[in-house]
């Protein structure tokens, strides 16, 4: 990666106990979202003519999304009803016959997804505070724009100070990215199954995008 | 006093700290003994995900089999019941698929016996309308035993199986030529 290379994020010892292979990786970029430049849709446009049925319908018992089918059932998820992020980037491709350029970023998380298979997900960096990690919620603990406290024990993506998002679902209120934002925090979700390399590649290709926009 | 350290001290076979060291050390083997359980439940949904995922490429392109399994809950940490829960019900999906599919294969296989029985012998087969879907492939088209040259045909006994020509097109008709040139950019040698 030619201006940060991606940090390790933290996993609690209880989730590294009980997760083997569970680990989060992320890149901060230097600006955040924006119109999409002609180059990123003419490349959106090419991956639309390599994604088709055939890889959409074959994508489920290909390793890495199946790894990350597999974990939803771990962690209490269908994966039918709330889709891995590289099944419910092919739904959209498949729904609307292409990828959709929709957004800078979008369109960078959608070329890192769809071309490594890994989740991806994005923080406005300045409204995150310290490293950034996994770990259960304590009782009690809100996600910020949610009613009332999360369950005791969920899954969350989280700074030094409190919960960003769910792991794999809603982002709290305000630390997502907004045309506002002026730094983004690329994170990358690794389950086991999954290589470093891919979630390398992924963070890279979508800290490209972004960085070239 | 927890009813277990009671019955340790009650056996007074060992000092209070023995007794708690033991009691800890039971606790500790219980805990490393569910968390066996729990990682080998995780094993049997991963490789029930594998087979059902294999199914879904294969059952392709039929439709209305039902993939859904149902969550518990999360995200968060499943206890041994609820991993249970989960393999339990991603066991008996596949065998149902399976079932199903096996039920349509069957159906599949005798309609392309159909299906050749009518190309050998269209006069047989009168009116018969088999489509791809009916023998498990893709795409519309049908087979249809029909008479040549309408009612004539019929009179005369000469029928044959006409093949449908497929799927309409998904966007429509191409934009006439001359308007596509119109809205392309001048090349530099034009």
């Amino acid at each position: 990666m030619s201006e940060a290379l991606a940090e390790a994020g933290w996993v609690s010892a209880e989730l590294r106990d009980e997760f083997p292979g569970l680990a989060l990786r992320y890149v901060m970029v230097d600006r955040g979202s924006g119109r999409t430049p002609r180059g990123v849709k003419e490349r959106l446009a090419r991956l639309s003519d390599r994604f088709a049925g055939p890889q959409a319908i074959n994508l489920r018992h290909q390793p890495i999304p199946w790894a990350y089918r597999v974990f939803y059932r771990h962690i209490g998820l269908d994966p039918d009803e709330q889709h891995t992020p590289v099944e419910a980037v092919a739904l959209e491709r498949m729904k609307k016959g292409g990828f959709v350029s929709q957004n800078l970023l979008d369109d960078a998380l959608t070329i890192g997804i769809i071309e490594s298979s890994v989740a991806l997900r994005a923080f406005d960096a300045d409204r995150v505070e310290g490293r950034i990690g996994i770990r259960q919620t304590q009782p009690g603990e809100p996600l910020e724009g949610r009613p009332g406290a999360l369950p005791e024990g969920t899954l969350v993506i989280a700074d030094e100070a409190r919960p960003l998002a769910l792991l794999f679902g809603a982002v709290g209120a305000g630390r997502g990215v907004t045309p506002r934002t002026k730094r983004t925090t690329l994170v990358a979700v690794q389950v086991q199954g999954v290589p470093d390399v891919a979630v390398e590649e992924a963070l890279w290709l979508a800290a490209d995008v972004l960085r070239a926009g | 006093m927890p009813d277990e350290l009671l019955e340790i001290e009650a056996r007074g076979s060992s000092s209070p700290a023995e007794a708690l060291d033991a009691l800890f050390h039971d606790q500790r083997t219980d805990e490393l003994a569910d968390q066996r359980v729990r990682v080998e439940l995780r094993r049997q949904i991963g490789a029930l995900e594998r087979q059902l995922g294999e199914l879904f490429a294969s059952a392709f392109p039929r439709q209305g089999l039902d993939w859904s399994v149902g969550a518990v809950g999360g995200p968060r940490v499943l206890g041994i019941a609820e991993l249970e829960r989960v393999r339990d019900a991603l066991a008996v999906r596949l065998r149902e698929a399976q079932a199903e599919l096996g039920r349509r294969g069957e159906a599949e296989e005798a309609n392309r016996g159909l299906l050749e029985s009518m190309i050998l012998d269209p006069r047989g087969h009168r009116w018969v309308r088999i489509s791809a879907e009916d023998i498990g492939e893709p795409m519309c088209r049908h087979w249809h035993a029909r008479p040549r040259w309408g009612i004539l045909g019929m009179l005369m006994g000469w029928w044959r199986v006409k093949l449908s020509s497929g799927c309409p097109l998904a966007k429509g008709r191409r934009a006439p030529e001359q308007e596509t040139q119109e809205a392309s950019p001048t090349s530099p040698g034009g």
